[in-house]
């Protein structure tokens, strides 16, 4: 049904569009009860009266997801309101236990801010956000038989342990004027979302979890007319795609609908302002419920809470907590490292960039460090199957490690053998370089015996020397390092062989 | 020797006679156990008895008491609960077939308060379903009879918490009020009844009806039993948002200082358009209001009229917050997770039939009302008026409190009605609230009392009393000089005038 692609839509349309970012907060409980927000538990097993929705149970506002809240709502530059209500936004489904979600609505928490986007060419677009608020998550359904959807399903299944987790809903403002670059632009705002989120420690960002769901909603209309802006065009109807859940999947809708709706117009179809769903395995959207007979919600204020009221001096406080926005952060450490933009985006893919940067404050350099974490860690980590950061090694034992090489410590390959050690658990480095005696040989007695021993054993290398073939004194290196089991500093091994013909390197 | 019929005596009574080794709890429960046993087949005041519970309770606090070990002030004194309030192991259905049979898997915090207080709970009392109701007549199960007539109503939503009190099934009850469910059927029957500061006492594991309105309360036969009472049920918790951080007030001290019947240098305030002056009240009770009026100026109170112009308004207002909230409170009952379920073959059917079959017609009216009054388009003409409204009522109470410490009116406009007389007209039901709904409104505290029997029916009329909010404590002053002043008389509590109950 699309006949045409994402580019000529492009060269056709102006494209509009906004996005829903849904953040699960990784608060300790949930929002409005003591159970435990965790992913991944048996089913029905973090369940209590209030997130059940059994009779007579009450909600009360979890104080730490409030502050989450806010430190995010100041993180996107929000302003953040003195009370907010909070509102009882009412639909019938089986994953909502009380058959109404507790939101916001006209009182959101944190309103009327913007965040800048860094695109990958180092463009930045800011973002204007109309509004960041707080609500609780619904239950999960699974239809099992059929298709897999509710309709024609044999039976349905409800698991209300995610019913109540906290969740902090952000809405853009419409965005215009990204042309072609929509679908980047959109990916980049959810990845910056994402990644703010995770320097926040408000969140774990996990898109493939859900704990980072996001909303497309995008709409087409006619390039201006000569003598006309585009801002006099009128806005197109818009389609609301649910539930696309990884950046790649937010390109792909963007490039989806707007081919989609790009169609329609052209064959003069109207497009209708409705939810749609995003279907990974065909990569294309199919419509859910048409907008003109969506429900009303019936929202009024919540008469079994109190408003939130961020109390100022609080709020100034958990403003002085907030981390340097990521994608620039990236780049003063990519300029302040020296790293090549290659170098920069392998480090940031493997989610490396706090541990070198805590291992360069631990005492090394940036490319010491960076040769650590990307080099022999990485493999042992992919190896191991598991993120480097869940390695058994701290970005301070790294340091030390590094430093015992600079001060010689240790070699290189002996390093190699003594992170194996730390490792596996073993101790500091320090530890296990004297635990193993990996120290390399610096005492200038033992050296000179080994020299004299291997010379001994090659009488001929000596002589070659003296004729100035200098390069044959590899052999002794060769066999004293042989004999020193590696533990022998090379370059001084060298320097008493020359010492021992009687000629200057 | 004679035998004391214990279910004639006070909370207050009983409290000493157990502590003083004269009685033992379990006689005492037994005794309330066979009186229900007797007589509430007529009355059916309860929708469940758990005499096995009750009496287990009884036979510990027995045993503790002979150890010597120290107990709280009602340990041993048995109590109704109504059947809004949720309770571990025992049925609780709200007066509603929607929830027939379900067992809550946990104490609401004052079903918690009363076990500590080592309460026996002799079970769960009738209601209008989900306390929307005048006269108990909406119950699922069947409606519940006044004990001083068994053709009339016992009063509304909490008509069983009343009726158990006035046919001396129960010493005290808990109750809920929502626009005068604890006050009104108080007035109807003759007994005592406190609707308290609205946030004064948890309303975690109270089934709600309408959040902003709801509030729990103690009910006996005298104002110092459910001082006592007020005592246990009261006090912040953390469970629910809306309690109040402050603790209980002083009930009890209040209720001994008002039983001196000294009201020197005390205000009392008559509420012009709740006095009956425009008409609409019944005489009898317009004449036991004046006369109890007449006898607090006699114990030194200036009696000053004030006028609450917005009270007008405040049915009607009352009128759509109530079925708003109650529509939103009431979708939770969907059959997926507890209660009824009636099977079809799509989950929006079988929610459709289950609250079809499950909910009855007062319940389906208010939540249709409160749909409409909350939709898109109607929000600010209905919600948002009434909400309006509400605030002009708080600020006519602001400024009357002014002028003195406590408001006071007839708590009905009239006696009991009988049974089946405004079940098919609704309007004529509301307006049995008509002076207990303001309260409501504006979340202060009120009691109503016994003011005497009508003289043209012989049935009770009550007294209402308000309070600015946290000032719980002024009702139980001025309730207990009244009811001292009119027992002395009387010989006793009004409820021993009551003509027995015969099965």
């Amino acid at each position: 049904m699309t006949t045409m692609t994402y580019e000529q839509a492009m060269e056709e349309f102006d494209p509009v569009f906004g996005i829903e970012v849904h953040v699960e907060l990784n608060t300790r409980t949930k929002m409005f009860c003591g159970c435990a927000n965790e992913f991944g538990a048996e089913p029905n097993t973090q369940v209590c009266p209030v997130c059940l929705g059994l009779p007579g149970a009450m909600p009360v506002t979890n104080e730490k997801a409030v502050e989450s809240a806010v430190r995010l709502g100041l993180a996107l530059g929000c302003s953040i309101r003195e009370s907010s209500r909070f509102a009882r936004k009412n639909y019938f489904y089986p994953d909502l236990a009380k058959d109404y979600q507790i939101s916001q609505y006209d009182e959101p928490t944190c309103y009327e801010g913007s965040l800048d986007v860094v695109l990958d060419d180092g463009t930045v677009v800011e973002i204007g956000i109309e509004r960041a608020h707080i609500e609780e998550d619904a239950g999960k359904n699974t239809h099992v038989g059929g298709t897999g959807g509710i309709q024609g399903a044999d039976y349905s299944l409800v698991d209300y342990n995610r019913g109540g987790v906290p969740l902090v809903e952000i809405v853009t403002k419409p965005i215009t004027g990204m042309g072609a670059r929509t679908a980047e632009v959109a990916r980049a705002y959810v990845a910056t979302i994402r990644d703010y989120v995770r320097a926040l420690g408000i969140s774990d960002g996990r898109m493939e979890q859900g704990s980072v769901r996001a909303d497309v909603n995008l709409s087409l209309r006619p390039k201006p007319a000569a003598g006309e802006s585009q801002d006099d065009v009128p806005f197109g109807k818009r389609s609301e795609t649910k539930n696309v859940n990884s950046l790649r999947a937010i390109e792909r809708a963007v490039h989806y609908e707007a081919a989609r709706q790009a169609s329609l117009l052209l064959a003069g179809k109207p497009v209708v302002q409705e939810t749609r769903h995003w279907h990974e395995d065909t990569l294309s959207t199919t419509p859910g419920r048409s907008k003109e007979e969506a429900e009303d919600y019936r929202y009024f204020p919540e008469p079994d809470l109190l408003p939130v009221e961020p109390a100022r001096a609080w709020v100034e406080e958990l403003r002085g907590t907030i981390p340097e926005h990521p994608a620039k952060m990236r780049a003063r450490l990519q300029e302040e490292w020296g790293f090549a933009d290659l170098e920069m985006r392998d480090v940031v893919a493997a989610d490396a960039l706090s541990l070198i940067a805590e291992t360069i404050a631990a005492g090394t350099t940036a490319q010491a460090a960076r040769k650590w974490w990307m080099g022999e860690l990485s493999r042992v980590a992919n190896d191991r199957e598991v993120a480097l950061a869940a390695l058994p090694v701290t970005p301070a034992a790294v340091a030390e490690l590094q430093g015992l090489i600079d001060s010689g410590k240790i070699n290189d390959k002996l390093a190699r053998q003594a992170l194996e050690g730390v490792l596996a658990g073993e101790g500091s480095p320090a530890e296990v370089v004297a635990a193993r005696g990996l120290e390399v040989v610096s005492d200038d007695s033992a050296l000179e015996k080994a020299v004299d021993d291997a010379l001994a054993a090659q009488p001929d290398v000596l002589a070659k020397i003296q004729d100035g073939k200098v390069q044959a004194a590899g052999a002794i290196v060769g066999a004293v390092m042989k004999a020193t089991r590696g533990q022998a500093d090379a370059g001084r091994v060298r320097e008493i062989i020359l010492q021992r013909a009687g000629v200057e390197g | 020797m004679t035998t004391t019929d214990w279910t004639r005596a006070t909370a207050a009574r009983m409290a000493d006679a157990l502590a003083a080794g004269e009685v033992t709890s379990v006689e005492l429960t037994q005794a309330h156990l066979d009186r229900i046993g007797q007589i509430d087949g007529p009355v059916h005041a309860f929708l469940h008895i758990d005499a096995e519970g009750a009496l287990a309770t009884a036979r510990a606090v027995d045993e503790d008491r002979a150890a010597g070990k120290e107990l709280p002030r009602l340990a041993g004194v048995p109590i109704a609960v109504k059947d809004v309030l949720v309770t571990q192991g025992l049925p609780t259905t709200a007066g509603s077939r929607i929830l027939e049979g379900w067992m809550p898997p946990y104490d609401a915090t004052v079903t918690r308060k009363i076990r500590e207080a080592r309460m026996p709970i002799l079970g769960k009392t009738n209601m209008d379903e989900f306390a929307m109701g005048s006269s108990t007549e909406h119950s699922g199960y069947g409606p519940t009879r006044n004990p001083w007539d068994l053709d009339r109503i016992p009063g509304g939503s909490g008509g069983g918490s009343a009726a158990a009190l006035a046919a001396f099934e129960a010493p005290l009850a808990i109750g809920s009020d929502t626009g005068g469910s604890i006050r009104q059927p108080a007035s109807v029957t003759g007994t005592v009844g406190v609707k308290p500061t609205y946030g004064g006492v948890s309303r975690f594991g109270a089934i709600a009806l309408a959040s902003s309105l709801d509030q729990l309360g103690p009910c006996g036969r005298t104002v110092m039993d459910t001082a006592l009472l007020h005592e246990v049920m009261g006090g912040h918790d953390v469970n629910d948002a809306t309690s109040l951080p402050e603790p209980v007030p002083g009930c009890v001290d209040a209720a001994l200082v008002g039983a001196r019947m000294d009201l020197t240098g005390v205000r009392i305030g008559v509420v012009k358009e709740l006095s009956g002056v425009d008409g609409g009240f019944q005489d009898g009770v317009k004449q036991r209001f004046d006369e109890s009026l007449e006898r607090l100026r006699g114990m030194g109170a200036e009696v000053v009229e004030v006028s609450c112009p917005s009270f007008e308004y405040a049915l009607a207002a009352y009128y759509v917050i109530l079925p708003s909230e109650a529509s939103s409170n009431l979708a939770k009952f969907d059959s997926v997770r507890f209660g009824l379920r009636v099977e079809k073959d799509t989950v929006e059917k079988t929610m459709l039939a289950t609250r079809a079959e499950g909910f009855g017609d007062e319940v389906k009216r208010r939540i249709i009302l409160g749909t409409y009054a909350l939709s898109a388009g109607y929000y600010d003409a209905y919600y948002g008026s009434a909400q309006k409204v509400r605030t002009l009522v708080q600020r006519d109470f602001a400024a009357a409190f002014e002028q003195c410490d406590v408001l006071v009116s007839p708590t009905t406009p009239t006696t009991p009605f009988k049974i089946g007389e405004r079940v098919d007209d609704p309007m004529a039901m509301y307006l049995n609230d008509i002076a207990t709904i303001p309260a409501n409104l504006a979340g202060i505290p009120g009691m109503s009392l016994p003011a005497g029997l009508a003289p043209e029916d012989g049935l009770p009329a009550g007294f209402q009393i308000l309070a600015p909010a946290h000032e719980d404590a002024r009702l139980y002053r001025i309730g207990a000089a009244l009811e001292a002043s009119l027992t002395a008389d009387w010989g006793g509590p009004l409820t021993a005038q009551a003509p027995e109950v015969t099965a």
